[in-house]
């Protein structure tokens, strides 16, 4: 399907596959259908391509409309949704990669234990009749040759036709030339004997270098596979059907038939379809596979529920809110795969290397034939082709190939299964050398929205009944911190009774009456205007002044009842997060436009020193470009859309959502849970990761650069020791296993 | 120590092999292929993918779209996906079919393509 904008602006055109269609009345039957289609401005159905473009108007009509349009006449048509696209071509590579691992095993296995056979029967101790040698062995290693290494052959030939060579070269170069040299020993014995030479013959280091080279294959095939299986497991959150509502029936849909507005029930235990937002209805969801949030989250009338996520034990109903491409799910898997589509800069070392190694890795074999020809003084062509041969198997650019990429690929899955979304490679590298975090105080340390947070009576007077009092007050004010009280008062189960005579005084609080009594709240000079004494409580409010809170005294008949506070109240996982970040050798500075003893307060309660308190949004840009200027890389955590600026200006913007708004893109790492602790666990992450790669790129080499020189022989004149070529492709395999296995370690990263 | 025929032989042998390594895999077969606007716009230039990138580089100009086609005409694991870092797309390249990828060139430049594990190198020069 494509979809191009013509030159009208408010027009698009799709083309949709049509399937079923035999003959022209089919084809007529469909235009017509869709040319009578409200919304639809043109249709043209073509019989041969079996496909509908129709010219429409998305203000009345889409995509979508249109291809139920279409199977309405009792055709066949399809919008892949994204995501599901994904899920289908992450089960297609599943099954190829399945079948490829099976093919390989099969052939290692084959080739290990026929391999095992010949070095038993080439033993120069048995006495075998002389067409074992001759004839069996040959046999058996041209089979394995032909069979199971076949492949090394033809890639290495295809590469080799576009002057390009790749690991496959290698071996293809390295067994074929023993395998030939091998041949002519056993059939031509007199070009060796000629020239004084025994006639040495390779056949089961032929099969026994290909069984060891297929069976590394096959595992680090495997270990491949498993790189990508975050990602596949996003792919697979999204459930196939649901259950839409139109026209008052229910009934069950193909997931890429839901449009937005549409009106899905979700049962419980189900897999929420779409994201939506909540009509009617009470459950929990667990969103832990998005957000890494592991409590199940409460819904209810107007709460936003994720596509993908799982609902409790409650039935619900929603209205799809976004479908498709649109959705948070399909959302985070574009980052995801994005992140993995870019690039690591650690990775253009890589590529450097190995743009040249093959045809250096040649030029070295060649290298080493000559010297030991040169220089044996015993068997100098048997030691130089051995010498040469092991030289090609051990090299092994694969390990340095993969040393970057699957550890991005692992990293960014394991974020995205912890609720982290990591923006790609150079944010990722960007991110572990970060040693300074600027935390946003409000909605990132704190909740965002004042809540009431203490509540204390004094004897005599019972909080369930002042308190629904002061609620019942408020519940006529307009003030913000009103508000908190009120949604204090119906948390605690206290109900609203209509207050009269309302008055509001600015800057000190308000009184009326609630059933009969009179009812004061504000500060101290309310309670003066009032008359009342605030001597009883004077120290405890004092207190919650200087923890930030906001305190209020409450009398009723004119005698002080308690005292409240609402204050925007820190997120319980804070303190621990910036103890985390703290325990990383970071050092955390508290931003805030809130007044200096309110951000104080905060900064005492969570543990952080550094605190710069009244600035303006753009204000909190300097405050990053002076860390910066002090050489300090600087990580920014803020929500994605007040504080984006911000964010864009330091080096890292870790951008905190709450699930339903990846939309806050800005940022290079986007944390779907609102927890300061997944922005500690980011930089974590990075930061192993980048040890990780740096590790494998380590590995790589150096076991390039000691394994290739022994291969050659240079140990040989001091200690004797010369690397036989089986040995060799035992360690190549495991080089490259091993790098993987590496990175696959990031997996169990928490 | 003076070298008998067969060693002067070796010698001379294996110089002119490296040589011929050298000449042929960093000097020669450097195929460029340019891209062609269709009859919607669209630059199009078509890569054969099969044991490498065949042409290994493309010419496009900038400022439009561009669809880049990979006929994967191998099984070879190594090649089934294509990566643009710069241009942040990763593309799984069915077996034996043919997959466009479509991207927007707005700065020339050049831009490298490679394999899905690096190995397999080409480049995308935006003119």
């Amino acid at each position: 399907m494509t979809t191009t904008s013509t030159s009208s602006p408010t027009l698009e055109t799709v083309t949709l596959p049509v399937s079923g269609m035999h003959c022209a009345a089919c084809q007529a039957r469909v235009q017509r259908v869709l040319e009578t289609t409200p919304g639809v401005e043109q249709a043209g159905v073509n019989l041969l391509l079996n496909s509908a473009t129709v010219t429409f108007d998305p203000a009345r009509t889409s995509p979508e409309r249109l291809v139920e349009t279409v199977r309405g006449t009792g055709y066949g048509s399809e919008l892949p949704a994204p995501v599901q696209d994904l899920a289908g071509e992450e089960a297609e590579r599943e099954r190829l990669a399945g079948e490829e691992s099976r093919n390989l095993w099969r052939k290692a296995l084959v080739s290990l234990a026929l391999g095992g056979l010949t070095m038993v029967l080439s033993m120069p101790m048995l006495v075998l009749p002389a067409a074992i040698r001759t004839v069996a062995i040959p046999v058996a290693t041209s089979f394995v040759v032909g069979w199971a290494g076949r492949h090394f052959y033809t890639r290495a030939w295809q590469s080799f036709r576009h002057h390009g060579a790749d690991m496959n070269t290698l071996i293809a170069v390295g067994t074929g030339a023993a395998f030939l040299y091998s041949l002519v020993a056993t059939f031509a014995p007199g070009l060796f004997i000629a020239r004084g030479v025994a006639p040495a013959v390779y056949y089961e280091a032929v099969i026994l270098i290909i069984g060891l080279i297929l069976l590394g294959n096959a595992i680090e095939a495997r270990a491949r596979r498993q790189t990508g299986t975050a990602l596949r497991a996003l792919t697979r959150l999204s459930p196939v059907e649901a259950r839409v509502v139109r026209d008052g029936v229910e009934r069950e849909l193909p997931l890429d038939l839901v449009i937005r507005g549409d009106i899905v029930v979700i049962r419980p235990g189900e897999r929420v379809p779409v994201d939506g937002v909540v009509l009617d209805g009470s459950s929990a969801t667990d969103e832990s596979m998005l957000t890494g949030e592991s409590m199940p989250v409460a819904k209810a009338a107007g709460s936003l529920v994720i596509g993908g996520t799982v609902n409790g034990t409650g039935a619900l109903r929603a209205r799809a809110t976004a479908v498709g491409a649109e959705s948070v799910l399909a959302r985070i898997v574009r980052l995801v795969r994005e992140a993995q589509a870019s690039r690591a800069p650690l990775q253009r070392l890589a590529d450097r290397i190995s743009g040249v190694f093959v045809p250096v890795v040649l030029s070295l074999a060649i290298v080493t034939f000559v010297v030991w020809y040169l220089l044996s003084s015993s068997a100098p062509l048997v030691h130089g082709f051995a010498a040469g041969i092991a030289v090609l198997i051990i090299a092994c650019p694969c390990a340095m190939g993969l040393a970057i990429p699957t550890a991005m690929m692992v990293a960014t899955g394991r974020g995205a299964e912890l609720g982290i979304l990591i923006k790609g490679g150079e944010a990722l590298e960007r991110v572990g050398k970060v040693d300074t975090v600027v935390l946003d105080k409000t909605g990132t340390v704190t909740e965002g929205k004042p809540a009431l947070t203490d509540v204390l009576s004094l004897p005599g007077f019972a909080e369930t009944s002042w308190l629904a009092a002061v609620a019942s007050l408020e519940s006529a004010s307009e003030h913000p911190l009103a508000a908190a009280i009120v949604a204090g008062a119906g948390g605690r189960g206290l109900a609203i009774t209509p207050a009269q005579d309302f008055h509001a005084l600015p800057g000190r609080g308000a009184h009326g009456t609630v059933a009969g009594a009179t009812v004061a709240v504000g500060n101290k000079a309310m309670m003066r205007q009032q008359g009342v004494d605030c001597g009883p409580l004077r120290e405890a409010v004092a207190r919650l002044a200087a923890d930030g809170k906001t305190a209020m005294y409450a009398a009723v008949d004119g005698r002080l009842a308690g005292a409240i506070a609402v204050a925007d109240p820190i997120r319980t996982s804070s303190p621990p997060a910036i103890q985390s970040l703290k325990a990383l050798g970071l050092e955390v500075f508290l931003v805030s436009g809130d007044n200096r003893p309110t951000a104080l307060a905060v900064a005492r309660q969570v543990g952080i020193d550094q605190v710069v308190a009244e600035v303006l949004p753009a204000g909190k840009v300097d405050e990053v470009r002076r860390l910066q200027a002090e050489g300090r890389v600087v990580a920014m955590v803020g929500d994605g859309i007040n504080d984006a600026p911000a964010l864009a200006a330091a080096d890292i913007g870790i951008a905190m959502g709450t699930g339903a708004d990846v939309a806050a893109e800005a940022g290079d790492l986007v944390l779907m849970r609102a927890d300061l602790g997944a922005a500690a666990d980011g930089i974590r992450l990075a930061r192993r990761t980048m040890t990780t790669m740096r590790q494998n790129l380590f590995w790589a080499f150096i076991y390039n650069v000691i394994g290739i020189p022994i291969a050659a022989g240079v140990l040989y004149p001091l200690a004797g020791i010369l690397l036989s070529p089986v040995i060799a492709s035992g360690a190549m395999a495991l080089s490259s296993v091993s790098v993987v296995g590496n990175s696959l370690r990031l997996r169990r990263f928490r | 120590m003076a070298l008998r025929t067969d060693e002067w032989a070796v010698l001379a042998g294996g110089i002119a092999a490296i040589l011929g390594v050298y000449r042929y895999f960093f000097l020669a077969g450097k195929a460029t292929a340019s891209a062609v606007a269709g009859p919607s716009g669209v630059q199009e230039v078509t890569v054969l993918v099969k044991g490498g990138y065949q042409p290994r580089e493309l010419r496009v100009r900038s400022g439009g779209p561009v669809r880049i086609i990979f006929d994967r005409q191998e099984t070879d694991p190594c090649s089934e996906e294509v990566v643009f870092p710069d241009f942040a797309v990763r593309r799984f390249l069915p077996p034996n079919r043919r997959t466009a990828v479509e991207l927007t060139a707005t700065r020339p430049g050049q831009f490298g393509f490679t394999c899905g594990m690096g190995m397999l190198h080409g480049t995308l020069i935006v003119e």
